[in-house]
């Protein structure tokens, strides 16, 4: 039908497989975070620190290059777990955090005060692929910055130091991967129940930042109070710490047993889960 | 056994936090259209809801098109559209996108989907306006990009919640017209809810009338209208008795409402000039005679009247 020809008709053309809907959100939705300059200017000094580390991972293994400029390569810190470890602790924490505050809370609460959940959920389109949807569109773009330079640097320096290398350090592979995994579907959970409780984007950014900074100085607060340290289980980043220790086999300091760190993560995480079941509905029944 | 093409309700109840909405709702619903009436808090939007699959039905069934809306619901969203009461949209983005967006979630290729959005918005009269963002819309325009994002993917059944809502007398008839297009066209059963009794009389064929969560009235306009045919109210002067029984005997129903004015039903046969030729034979004055139809009005006071709840 072209344009001028202003008669109802049908479509008899292909459709696409069901399973695949979801996808369409987050599409439409990068394309309107990227409209936005600021953003697009964060998101590319997001790579910055992977670029430095590509730097000093190559200069690790041209030493000449080093003494060219008339420094000692011997001097440089080594490339082991503790390296990864701090490089995703700040593309993960700082910028993927930065991240998680600008778009998170901007994928569900508009949608909820102009009352577009009918829309969608009359389509075939389960609240859980709207869920889906929503979350793909921050976990991806907190990937991008995150696990997928980790594991590039991961093998790069793999490819650098030999295979021997990569073999004997297989589990730091897996710590940035699982770790990086573990934060994003924290923090992408967690900024959508924000999103979805608040009706307004400034709100909902509040109530990430406050989850996140206040449980930390509620935690500290208890610990000084009870001379406990159970209070850092309100402390989203001492929980992730903790995690990664593990996985990464170094001393991050972490103030927890592993297994209550994995509780109260999963906790944060069902509880976010249980908002979003909550709010995500076409319509609200008034009791 | 259901049919294809048909909502068939068979005892369908609904329950919010243990309070019924909606009671046993039993009927066919086969029209081109179909419109759905009834005061505030009647379950309208409820039963629409329903039907959409937002909730499961507390008893009973819903099957339309042959699909159960509680069992068979993936199967029954790819064919629907709906254009909801309040206010929905997505923000910041531009009518054409959002029509798009929505053509790609109900399954059209991107391709399909952007050019169908572009066509939609010309034929809802938004060409112009469709790289603009929604919220610069008035209320009338937003009502046709909501009418847009419910017929970009040419749905097989579409729910119109008050389409004509706060539109002004122009933005409403081009509402109409496009749902009587729709209509006509064949390709889509329109459920129309409305409490403008206006709106269900110029577009449906049928009409379902809830009162209390229960129907007061279901039935075919075509059908009543047809049936109302020769249904006459006259006001005449003289021995009206004396008439009345003359019609009688040539087989029309009288009833005398009060003296000078009778209610008249005119079998097939029987033609107003009769009535003349009789109201002569017995020296009585027609004075006043009016196809007296019943309106979608009175069936609709009836319905609300009657403390059974139905007509």
């Amino acid at each position: 039908m072209a344009v001028y020809d202003r008669r109802y008709r049908g479509y008899t053309g292909t459709i696409t497989p069901v399973n695949t809907r979801w996808m369409v959100l987050p599409r439409f939705a990068w394309a309107q975070v990227f409209k936005a300059r600021l953003f697009t200017a964060f998101f590319t000094l997001c790579f910055g620190w992977p670029i430095a580390a590509t730097v000093w991972i190559y200069l690790h293994h041209n030493f000449a290059a080093l003494a060219n400029v008339g420094f000692d390569g011997a001097n440089l810190a080594p490339i082991d777990a503790g390296f990864f470890a701090a490089f995703m602790g700040v593309q993960c924490f700082f910028f993927g955090g930065l991240m998680s505050l600008l778009v998170g809370p901007g994928l569900v609460s508009p949608d909820l005060a102009n009352g577009a959940l009918p829309l969608f959920l009359s389509r075939p389109l389960t609240r859980t692929g709207y869920a889906i949807g929503k979350m793909a569109t921050l976990a991806v773009m907190i990937s991008l910055i995150t696990w997928i330079p980790g594991l590039f640097l991961f093998f790069l320096q793999s490819w650098l130091a030999g295979w021997g290398w990569l073999v004997a350090n297989a589990r730091i592979g897996v710590a940035i991967f699982l770790g990086a995994a573990i934060w994003i579907v924290t923090i992408s959970l967690l900024s959508m129940a924000a999103s979805a409780l608040a009706r307004r984007k400034v709100i909902a950014q509040t109530y990430l930042l406050g989850v996140i900074i206040f449980g930390t100085i509620a935690g500290q607060a208890i610990n000084v109070m009870f001379h406990t340290r159970a209070g850092f289980v309100f402390a989203l980043p001492e929980l992730m710490h903790t995690v990664w220790e593990g996985l990464y086999q170094v001393p991050l300091h972490a103030q927890l047993s592993p297994t209550v760190a994995w509780v109260a993560l999963l906790a944060v995480c069902g509880a976010s889960i249980a908002v979003l079941g909550k709010k995500l509905r076409a319509f609200e029944v008034v009791k | 056994m259901s049919v294809p093409g048909a909502i068939e309700l068979q005892g369908l109840g609904v329950r919010f936090g243990g309070r019924p909405i909606l009671h046993a709702l039993t009927a066919r619903l086969s029209g081109r259209a179909i419109g759905l009436l009834g005061p505030n808090g009647a379950g309208k939007t409820t039963l629409i809801n329903t039907l959409l699959g937002f909730h499961p039905p507390s008893e009973g069934t819903a099957v339309m098109h042959g699909h159960d809306v509680k069992t068979d619901r993936a199967s029954l969203t790819g064919t629907i559209g709906y254009m909801p009461e309040s206010d929905s949209f997505i923000a910041g983005i531009t009518a054409v996108r959002f029509v798009r967006m929505m053509g790609e979630l109900s399954g059209l290729p991107k391709e399909a989907a952007l050019e169908r959005a572009h066509e939609t918005l010309q034929y809802v009269g938004l060409g112009e306006a469709r790289y603009r963002t929604l919220e610069t819309f008035s209320l009338g325009m937003k009502q046709m990009a909501k009418l847009a994002q419910a017929i970009v993917h040419a749905p097989k059944i579409l729910f119109l919640d008050e389409p004509t809502n706060g539109l002004d007398p122009p933005a409403r008839a081009r509402m109409i017209r496009l749902v009587k297009e729709i209509r006509d066209s064949g390709q889509a059963q329109i459920i129309l809810s409305s409490h403008l009794l206006r709106d269900v009389e110029e577009c449906c064929d049928e009409a379902l009338v809830l009162k209390d969560g229960k129907i007061a009235f279901h039935g075919n306009l075509e059908e009543e209208r047809k049936a109302n045919k020769k249904f006459l109210q006259v006001e005449t002067r003289g021995d009206d008795r004396a008439f009345a029984a003359a019609a009688e005997a040539i087989g029309c129903t009288c009833a005398l409402i009060s003296p000078g004015r009778l209610k008249m039903v005119l079998p097939e046969a029987i033609a107003v000039r009769d009535l003349y030729k009789i109201a002569a034979e017995q020296a009585v004055q027609i004075r006043r005679l009016d196809y007296k139809r019943d309106s979608l009005q009175d069936i609709f006071l009836k319905a609300m009247e009657d403390p059974r709840g139905r007509v």
